[in-house]
């Protein structure tokens, strides 16, 4: 039997058609970072007030913050599982380049935990008053946004999989990297508002995120080489 | 100097682990149709050995030939021609014993349901294959974690206790299979500490010693 070797496009498929289908079974742990998301922002009208325009201030603010730490909730777990059954073992022995197989993991990850929440943003947005006319702006902000901290937080999680409690490790590495993100982010919705183009912040936010896409692969990839060495 | 006849060959490894200096120069060689049978107590490092093989530990020094060539820097192309059975099992207990492998033998070569399911008749799971993993006995995963490694379609099979887990029926199977392997030109290098092809004639051991 001579077997046709899968190229890597396929490859990287199938480890993201996987954790779909891995997903669909387990559906309950991959709504909880979209269920903490509306949970947050619904209550803070009710922790300060009521007034939409006074909320209106700090609304793109408290959509930013709840969707950067629903993420970070969803990330600890984003490699555990793969290393401790021995499924990143047999991707590093695969031949096929690993930096590929797991942009793709991460991928399906950002799919599954960062798409619904840039997708609810214009509904938990109104809910602080922000008007119709940034959602475009808001969703295109948190859709660089997330994107980006999928693959951060992909490094991260990938580093601290083979330490104990590595999750307060993980929030240390990454909320720092995902400081630029969120100032960058709210600024844009902010800008906006106030009748300002959000142009720059949100091509600042592209170059982050292109940055992220280009290195983070090599980077993952690395640390889960060193991961399973134990 | 390559030893003759030789595809696989390992020259004076050395391997750590923590502080503790495991294997000291090891060397070795294995030809096609030959079985290397590393054997020696607990922790005397035969998994810490077919670990460095695979690359999956750094070794402190020697050097790794296939087919003549060091593979320093051809990771990827030997890592093609390598089948790796680990302690793990490498399994998703949610999906389905078809799904395991579609997903992850998958990676390497491209695969039919066809393929599929001649490798679990192979390997005596047929009848197991659309239930989840996590429904089957610790023998039966051991079984589909084989059919993984003869899906991979390489040349070289790193076992690492491979008859874990197994009846009597299943060690044979694994005999059958590394013999199979064997004669179509493949090698195989594997710790065990049962009886595992002891008086073939294809047999070679490596005694790890403390």
């Amino acid at each position: 039997m001579t077997a046709v070797r899968t190229p890597t496009l396929a490859a990287a498929k199938l480890v993201f058609q996987r954790d779909m289908t891995l997903a669909w079974r387990r559906w309950d742990e991959v709504a909880q970072p979209l269920i903490f998301y509306v949970v947050v922002t619904t209550m803070f009208p009710l922790a300060t007030t009521p007034d939409l325009s006074a909320l209106r201030v700090i609304g793109g603010g408290v959509v930013w913050v709840a969707a950067l730490l629903a993420s970070l909730l969803a990330l600890e777990a984003l490699f555990r599982a793969d290393v401790e059954d021995g499924t990143t073992e047999q991707w590093v022995l695969s031949g096929q380049p690993l930096g590929y197989l797991l942009l793709a993991k991460v991928a399906a990850h950002w799919v599954l935990t960062g798409l619904p929440l840039v997708i609810m943003s214009p509904i938990v947005g109104t809910g602080l008053g922000l008007p119709t006319s940034v959602w475009g702006v808001l969703m295109s902000s948190l859709l660089l946004g997330t994107g980006t901290l999928s693959i951060l937080g992909g490094i991260g999680a990938a580093l601290t999989v083979g330490v104990r409690r590595g999750s307060v490790l993980l929030s240390l590495l990454v909320l720092p990297l995902a400081m630029p993100l969120l100032i960058f982010g709210s600024r844009a919705v902010s800008m906006q508002m106030d009748g300002d183009s959000p142009a720059g912040p949100l091509q600042l936010l592209a170059a982050i995120f292109f940055m992220a896409l280009s290195l983070g692969p090599i980077a993952m990839s690395a640390a889960i080489r060193i991961s399973v060495e134990n | 100097m390559v030893v003759d006849g030789a595809l696989f060959e390992a020259r004076e490894i050395n391997a750590w682990r923590g502080d503790r200096h495991i294997l000291r120069d090891v060397s070795f060689s294995v030809r096609p149709g030959e079985f290397l049978k590393v054997t020696g107590p607990n922790g005397v490092g035969k998994t810490t050995l077919l670990r460095v093989i695979c690359g999956l530990l750094p070794a402190e020094g020697g050097e790794l030939l296939w087919r003549g060539k060091s593979i320093r820097g051809r990771r990827d192309e030997f890592n093609f021609e390598l089948g790796h059975l680990g302690h793990l099992n490498s399994l998703k207990g949610d999906l389905t014993a078809r799904e395991n492998l579609k997903f992850l033998a998958g990676l390497r070569t491209t695969l039919t349901a066809q393929t599929i399911d001649a490798t679990l008749d192979r390997v005596g799971i047929l009848s197991r294959g659309d239930l989840p993993a996590r429904s089957l006995s610790a023998g039966q995963k051991r079984r589909l974690a084989l059919a993984r490694l003869l899906l991979a379609d390489a040349a070289l099979w790193i076992l690492d206790e491979p008859v874990t887990n197994l009846d009597t029926a299943g060690i044979r199977l694994v005999e059958e299979l590394i013999v199979d392997h064997l004669e179509h030109g493949g090698l195989a290098i594997a710790a065990a500490h049962q009886r595992l092809l002891d008086d073939a004639p294809c047999l070679r051991r490596l005694e790890l010693e403390p």
